[in-house]
């Protein structure tokens, strides 16, 4: 695919597509997604707007689902 | 108000794009509302125009984009229903930003989820749902390399086994909780529904060179920080298989909060409707999953009805009843074919998490009498999922009945919850 484009992800470069998922990008990035209440690494569960595991500040906004959004150039993604 | 339409459907999956689709052609003004990024639902993720035509359900697809195109529906995606303030309007939530919306006549078509149940290890990354690392790849992650083993339940898992498995990862195993002699059972009712049996042939085939056993099941993952082994039972021996991602999901379960939320009568898990797909609620109808897990062509058919009968044309309506009540019957046999085996009752350890977001164990649950005794008690429930993932896992490993919706039914910012009763107020007053 020729359309290719980065965004990042805790500082981090990904290129990704514009078909791309954010929760997609962030897997690929290798970065953790985050941490349970009591401390212990997760990740994306459900993979379509249900179980709030992917959430993440994109663009400075808090507590997005990362699932549901597609990315953009220049994007900055940020695991919580 | 920022818009009233005829007819506003809610959830662009096949079920609510006919739905919209039949509704439009017959002259009615309709909007289509759904959470995601674009139309499609699950089945139809992230299927394009250009390349639909390479999957199995791509033809289905572009028939019912390229009819719904030439209306004049309003499609509103990225817009989340979070409540209904007054009948004859829902409240609709994206980026922060409220909206309210007036319809006549409402179309709920919000299609199921997977059920999840707790086992020691599913909370570690890399355990995903067999359907949510289907829609993951559909959203662009690459399986190429990837050890994978499917678990759970469902015709899903096979399906789900073939995509993954030609998208380039090795199916370590594929492993179905219901007994052979169920499903035989299932494959003999299937011959009445020849697409669909064909459709299961060919997911077998593709998944040749990956074990498909039956009755067998999960009983851990394992790993550091996450999933790298897991340990698989067919209820007399153990054995552990190595895997990247584990893929498990235990059949379906309709998303109901909506439904709920509007009072729609609820009967056996999903909402009960009439032959016109018109719940106990004048003016709202239920199609899909909803009313039954059965899938692609059931949603079709449905959404077409309630289309019909939302436009005042009822007796088109009545022409799709055999067809109907066909796909009814074919969901209600894999609803049997898949019931779940009650050993998946003893998967969960004291210490194994149930509710994932607020970390609530199973011993702290055991012995609640109740869903509201037991959120009262351990915050089971009461994180951002609102009991999604943790309250079909509650109702069957300790029977709690779901107490109900209230709303907002999704999360929203609470900056758009007071906006919007702050331009709600005057009309209170007035009224």
């Amino acid at each position: 695919m020729s359309d290719g484009f980065f965004i990042t992800v805790n500082g981090k470069p990904v290129r990704v597509t514009a078909a791309t998922s954010v929760v997609a990008a962030v897997m690929k990035s290798n970065e953790p997604f985050g941490f349970s209440v009591h401390g212990e690494p997760r990740g994306p569960l459900c993979g379509m707007g249900i179980c709030m595991e992917c959430r993440a500040t994109v663009n400075g906004v808090p507590h997005r689902q990362c699932c549901r959004m597609v990315c953009e150039p220049e994007m900055e993604v940020v695991t919580e | 108000m920022r818009a009233a339409f005829d007819v506003v459907v809610v959830g662009a999956g096949p079920g609510g794009i006919a739905a919209a689709t039949v509704a439009a052609e017959a002259g009615r003004h309709v909007c289509l509302v759904d959470n995601n990024a674009a139309p499609g639902g699950q089945i139809w993720r992230g299927f394009r125009a250009e390349t639909a035509r390479e999957h199995p359900h791509g033809r289905g697809f572009l028939q019912w984009t390229t009819r719904l195109k030439r209306t004049s529906c309003e499609i509103w995606t990225g817009w989340q229903a979070i409540d209904r303030p007054t009948p004859g309007v829902l409240r609709l939530e994206r980026d922060g930003e409220g909206c309210d919306i007036g319809f006549d006549r409402l179309i709920v078509a919000t299609g199921a989820r997977e059920r999840f149940l707790p086992f020691p290890g599913w909370t570690l990354p890399g355990v995903m749902g067999a359907g949510g690392l289907q829609a993951l790849i559909k959203g662009g992650l690459d399986p190429r390399g990837k050890r994978v083993v499917a678990a759970g339940s469902g015709p899903l898992l096979l399906a789900v086994a073939a995509a993954i498995g030609s998208a380039g990862a090795k199916i370590e195993g594929i492993y179905e909780q219901a007994s052979l002699a169920r499903l035989a059972g299932f494959a003999v009712t299937l011959l009445g529904h020849p697409d669909k049996l064909v459709e299961g042939a060919g997911y077998r085939l593709k998944t040749l060179g990956a074990a498909y056993r039956t009755g067998a099941w999960v009983v851990r993952a394992e790993g550091s920080g996450r999933v790298e082994q897991v340990t698989v039972t067919d209820g007399r021996k153990q054995w552990t298989v190595a895997c990247d991602w584990l893929a498990c999901g235990f059949h379906l379960v309709p998303n109901l909060e909506l439904p709920r939320l509007l009072g729609c009568r609820i009967t056996g898990g999903y909402v009960q409707v009439d032959g016109q797909q018109q719940s106990s609620v004048e003016s709202v109808a239920c199609v899909g999953e909803l009313t039954g897990i059965g899938g692609l062509d059931k949603a079709l058919l449905e959404g077409q009805i309630a289309g019909w009968a939302a436009a005042g044309h009822e007796a088109e309506a009545c022409v799709l009843a055999p067809q109907r009540q066909r796909l009814q019957q074919f969901a209600e046999r894999l609803d049997r074919a898949f019931a779940l085996r009650p050993a998946l009752r003893n998967l969960a350890a004291p210490e194994t998490l149930v509710c994932r977001c607020e970390d609530v164990p199973h011993a702290a649950l055991e012995g609640h009498a109740s869903w509201r005794e037991a959120k009262l008690h351990t915050r089971c429930g009461m994180g951002p999922c609102q009991g999604r993932i943790c309250g079909s896992a509650g109702e069957f490993l300790y029977g709690w009945e779901n107490p109900g919706a209230r709303p907002p039914v999704y999360p929203a910012p609470v900056s758009t919850l007071a906006a919007e009763a702050a331009a709600a107020e005057p009309a209170h007053r007035s009224s």
